[in-house]
Parts: structure tokens; sequence; C-alpha cells
């Protein structure tokens, strides 16, 4: 399963994926990762039987743990083709096809929640 | 040179022979023939565009009551609209918010509901006089219980519009959607080649009268809008039509994050061609559309043009600044702008809407001009104190306790050897380390993200920083990052008091 870790600013020097993952001995593969000094957030995939594991000793540490199921979703009659959230997805979900009308690659979405303040029709959501 | 008169192209329309094209294929048209064959050949060009228009909204008269009322306020689905106009007529604009739901709802998502046939409450109060006795009313209508919903929207269809980016280090939330930091994105509205104003740049077939598609049914240019300033090419239309015949899928409320509401509108000018200059004139191609993009990082009226940039480059997704390639958003729908250009040029080829000379052309000459303003801002420069203590990194928490004791400022901005500013340090700052017992470095205790102001900043910024972040103070920094004051929430509060005594 694929899973998204948030690391606040106050933890983001301290090594706790490293510790999390010799603890538990869960395998991590890191398939994104934007870090700086002000937060971290990792998109990560891993066995489905570790994610108890893994979700415990990385929350212990202070980080936030998400998982990755429920990708974002368009509600067709409210959204008006416009676009706007295109350059805000740090993952390219949205694009335009030749037609103009909006691609929404929603496997790719790590549910960063940005488009949705962005969609100035309120079409976008990640709930179920 | 051909041309044509009007009554040539209603007389076509009626005979069923009319040639209508959109303006985006006017362009291949022109292209592949010439000005003057396309002149001969095209009858209309149709226009369209779909965006926010913030200056929309609609007059509404909801007919007497028993006993009536003369309304002073009044509010549909909480929603204040405006009722200084005799006694039950009144305007709901589409960014006044809603006392209760604030950004999430507003006079847009009134109009929308109000055009989709759902009910709407209304609770209107007065003073009560002779001839309205009533002081109080609340109801539930629709907009058939209304006598007129006459949409008419002060500023619509720009010309083009202003480009967004955002070079300053926070996220903003404007009127412009969501700015991300350090340029990261860039922001765009109208529809370029369908763009009925860049269609007709001299104004020589757009005035008061000509008949246009409003909101899905046909309305009208009324003249010119507010703020049109044809001399920089923003030229801008009041328009009219009536709501009861409009469809929701051309009049779409919207909240923008941080800003407030807005209605998008759905508007499609036909444009005649009678003569070969108008003809090149709607040959305009994206390309040829230049805007500017500016810098909403700088939040004054003037904020800094960071380039010229075409529509063609816009929609192509990504465009270069600073040798950067940033992603572009469209806020208008350019599928939907080209959907009404085209249900506009089957409705006059079906031979239902014919076209209109205007009795008046829009001005070509206006500018559009800033506010007058009587009183002047003070600038952070000139209450800032310039007294400000500062301390060095390497400096130990016990020094940064006794500078806070002894020169009673409750923030120590934390500078390099080359005074360069590189953190500030707090009163809580030192007492968290205290109580941490960590005699540290200032280095290691202090915040590394300061929220700075600059002397040629007006206070109305600064004071809008500091609640946005939080914080009760700003060091003042100059172009090097060298410390040269610091303002503090009560300088600026002490300032308002006095503005308020005046
Ligand atoms: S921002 Fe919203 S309305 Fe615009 S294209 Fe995206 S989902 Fe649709
Ligand atoms: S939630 Fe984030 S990742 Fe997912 S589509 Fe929206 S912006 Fe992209």
């Amino acid at each position: 399963m694929k899973i998204r870790i948030d690391i606040s600013s106050d933890i983001v020097g301290k090594p706790i994926v490293a510790e999390s993952i010799v603890e538990t001995g869960a395998l991590l593969n890191i398939s994104q990762a934007h870090l700086d000094s002000t937060r971290g957030e990792l998109v990560a995939d891993i066995e489905n039987e570790k994610y108890t594991d893994i979700n415990k000793a990385l929350t212990k540490r202070g980080a936030k743990v998400t998982v990755l199921d429920t990708p974002i979703i368009r509600d067709e009659d409210e959204c008006i083709e416009c676009g706007a959230c295109i350059s805000v997805c740090p993952v390219d979900v949205f694009s335009f096809e030749a037609d103009w009308s909006l691609k929404v690659e929603q496997e790719k979405c790590i549910q960063c929640g940005t488009c949705i303040q962005m969609c100035p029709h309120n079409a976008l959501s990640l709930e179920r | 040179m051909v041309k044509k008169s009007i009554h040539d192209i209603n007389r076509k329309i009626e005979e069923g022979n009319v040639r209508v094209v959109t303006a985006e294929e006017m362009v291949d048209i022109v292209k592949v023939t010439s000005v003057s064959e396309a002149t001969k050949e095209v009858d209309v060009v149709t226009t369209g565009t779909f965006g926010a228009m913030c200056s929309s909204g609609a007059w509404l008269n909801f007919g007497h009551s028993d006993p009536p009322i003369k309304m002073k306020k009044v509010w549909l689905n909480d929603v204040e609209a405006y009722t200084g106009v005799a006694a039950i007529d009144a305007y709901i604009g589409a960014t006044q918010l809603s006392d209760s739901m604030g950004i999430e709802y507003g006079g847009a998502h009134v109009i929308e509901d109000l055009i989709r046939g759902k009910s709407v409450d209304v609770h209107a109060t007065s003073y009560g006089t002779d001839c309205y006795p009533r002081k109080m009313l609340n109801t539930t209508l629709t907009i058939d219980d209304l006598n007129q919903a006459i949409m008419q929207n002060p500023r619509n269809a720009y010309q083009k519009y202003n480009v967004a980016t955002n070079s300053s280090n926070t996220t903003l939330k404007t009127y412009m959607g969501i700015l991300l930091p350090n340029n990261g994105n860039v922001t765009y509205s109208g529809a370029g080649v369908l763009s009925p104003l860049s269609n007709d740049p001299n104004y020589e077939t757009i005035g008061t009268g000509t008949r246009i598609l409003l909101g899905g049914s046909q309305g009208y240019v009324t003249g010119i809008g507010t703020q049109h300033s044809p001399e920089t090419n923003f030229g801008t239309m009041m328009v009219q039509g009536d709501m009861k015949r409009m469809s929701p899928e051309y009049v779409k409320a919207a909240s923008f994050e941080g800003y407030g509401t807005s209605l998008y509108v759905g508007i499609g000018v036909p444009i005649p061609i009678l003569n070969e200059d108008i003809a090149r004139a709607t040959a305009v191609s994206d390309d040829d559309i230049v805007t500017n993009i500016l810098d909403y990082g700088v939040p004054s009226r003037n904020r800094p043009t960071i380039r010229q940039v075409t529509y063609g480059e816009l929609r192509s997704g990504m465009i270069d600044i600073a040798g950067k390639e940033v992603p572009t958003s469209s806020l208008s729908s350019f599928k939907k702008s080209r959907q009404i250009a085209s249900e506009l040029k089957e409705s006059i080829i079906q031979g239902d809407f014919n076209l209109t000379l205007p009795v008046e052309r829009l001005s070509s000459k206006t500018v559009n001009r800033p506010m007058k303003q009587t009183s002047v801002n003070p600038l952070v420069g000139d209450i800032m104190s310039e007294s400000v203590v500062t301390i060095k990194e390497n400096a130990s928490t016990y020094e940064a306790a006794n500078k806070i004791m002894t020169c009673s400022f409750n923030h120590l901005p934390v500078v390099s050897d080359k005074n360069i500013l590189t953190g500030i340090v707090t009163a809580w700052d030192i007492s968290k380390a205290v109580a941490k017992k960590e005699f540290d470095f200032v280095g290691n205790i202090m915040t590394r993200n300061v929220i700075t102001a600059t002397p040629n900043e007006p206070i109305d910024i600064a004071a809008y920083r500091l609640d946005q972040n939080l914080v009760s103070a700003l060091p003042v920094i100059d172009d090097k990052r060298n410390v040269v004051g610091i303002i503090t929430s009560d300088d600026i509060s002490k300032l308002l008091a006095r503005r308020g005594n005046l």
C-alpha cells in the first residue's frame, strides 16, 4: 500500500524514518520526498502487513501517517473545466486533453489537499 | 474593398444563408485565404467567454406585501442586498457574503440558486412609515415569484486580464486563486482568441444596444463597463439580461479560498464582419494578445510587472519566469468559452438571433485612474523604532535574557557579523530554553524563519502581516537584509488609536 508521511518542522531534523525502519524491520520504498527546513513529506510503498507497525513507530516519533487510499474525486456537475487545479498539484494529477477537457489521473494523487483549496467551484474532495 | 451592412447580414440570417464562424475558426480562415477573401466569405464571427466576473449582480423586484413594507435592509438566504432604491427593489451583488456562512456562500450563490429555480428565504426590516407601516417581513420565494430578476453587471468581459504570480515566500490566497510561494505557479483569466473585446479592440461594432448571449439567453450591452480603460487595452462592458431566462450552465457561483465569492458568467458577443478592418481584428490569435504578469507578492496597488506574456504561452501550460519553468492555471474555462461561441454561432445560423447596430459605440478614450486618497498612509519607516537592539548568533542565552531585561524589548533580531538578519529570539524562546535547561547559544534557540517589513511599506500592510503570521513584532530590514529598525503591534495600535481620535 501507499502511504504519505508528514514530518513537522520541529522534528524534521531527526532521523525518525530511519529509526522506525530499524525498529519495525519494515521495508519502506520511498517514491517521493520533499524535505526542507520547514517540513518534510514522504510518499512510500509498504507491505500491507507491516502498516500497523510502521504507523505506530512513526506516530510515536511525532510524524503523521496517511494511507493513500482515497484519491481526489471530482464532481463533474460542479466542475467547469477551468484548469485552476492544474498548477497547484505537486504531482501533476490534472492536465488538459486536446479539446480542453480536464484529465484527472487519480492514481497519482498523494492526498495533499491543495487543489481542494484552489477549486473555485467546490468540485474536488478527498472524502469517500 | 468589401463592405456590408447589418441589414445585409440580417437579411442573410432570415434567408438562411448566413456564414457564421467562431473567432477561433476565423484565425485559420484568414491565414489560408486573405483578409479580403475572409471579409467576403464570412458574415459574422462569434466570440465567447466564461470566467469569474466579480462585478456582477441582479435587480430584484419582490412585489408589495400586505401590509406593505419599505425595505430598509433585506437579506436573501442571509446575504444582504442593497435597498436604497424605492420600497421593494434590491440589488444583490455577487461578492456580498452571507452573514452566517462567510465566504462559502454569497450573492453569487443566491443568483445561481434563483436561476436553478430553488427557493430562497427573504428577510427584510424597516422603520415603518404612514404609507409603509410594516417593520419586518419573512418569506420564501423562487424566481417565478419575483416581478423582475434582471441581471445587470457593471463590469464584465474584460478585454484581457493581468496574470498573477507570487515571488514572496508564503502562499497567497487571492481572487486569482492560490498563488504558491517563490513563483511556484501562475494564474490567468480570459478567453484570449475568443475574448469578445479582443476581437473588436476598436469597438467598431460593440456598444450600447449590442445584442449578446448572457447566461445562456439573449441580453444586451448597456454601455462601457466601470474601469473601462481602452487606452491600455483593458476595455470592459456593462451588460444586462433577464435572469428568468438564464441557464445555470452559464451562470455559476464560485468561492475563492481566503478571498470570497464571485460569479462565473458566460457571455457571447457576435461581431458582424462589415469591412476588412473588422475582419482583420477578428483574426487575432492567442499569440497576438499580450498581457502582463504581476507580482502579487508585493501587496501594493502598483504591483511590479515581472514580464509580458501572450495567451499562447499561458495556454501552453508552462511559462518561463527568470529561467524557471512555472506551471500555469486558467481560472476561466476555455472549453465553456468555446461552447458559448459555438452556441451563438448555431443560433444565428438557425435564425434565432439577429444582429444589432449599437446606438453608441463603446468609448475608446477613457482611462482608468487610481483612487484619490485624501489621507496619507504612514509608512513603516515613519513609526518604527530605529533604536533596535540586536544580538549575535553566538551570544549565550544568558546574554540574550540580559539584553531583553535591560532594554525592555521583547524581541531581539539576531544578526550575523555583517549585521545581516538571520533570526529572531523572543522572551518566550528564552523561557522555553530555560525551562528545558538548555543554556545554549542564541543561534540554537532562535526562530530562523523571520517575518519582516521594509521601511517604505505602508503600515496597513505590516499590520496585515503581523495578523496573518500571529506575531507581535517585525524586524525592519533594508534590501541587503541589514536590520534598520523594529515595528511592534503596540506601535501600530497606538497609531490607529491616534487616527481614530482625529
Ligand atoms: S479547479 Fe475545480 S472547476 Fe476548475 S477544472 Fe479543477 S476541478 Fe474543475
Ligand atoms: S490532493 Fe494534492 S496530490 Fe491529490 S490531486 Fe489534489 S493537489 Fe494533487
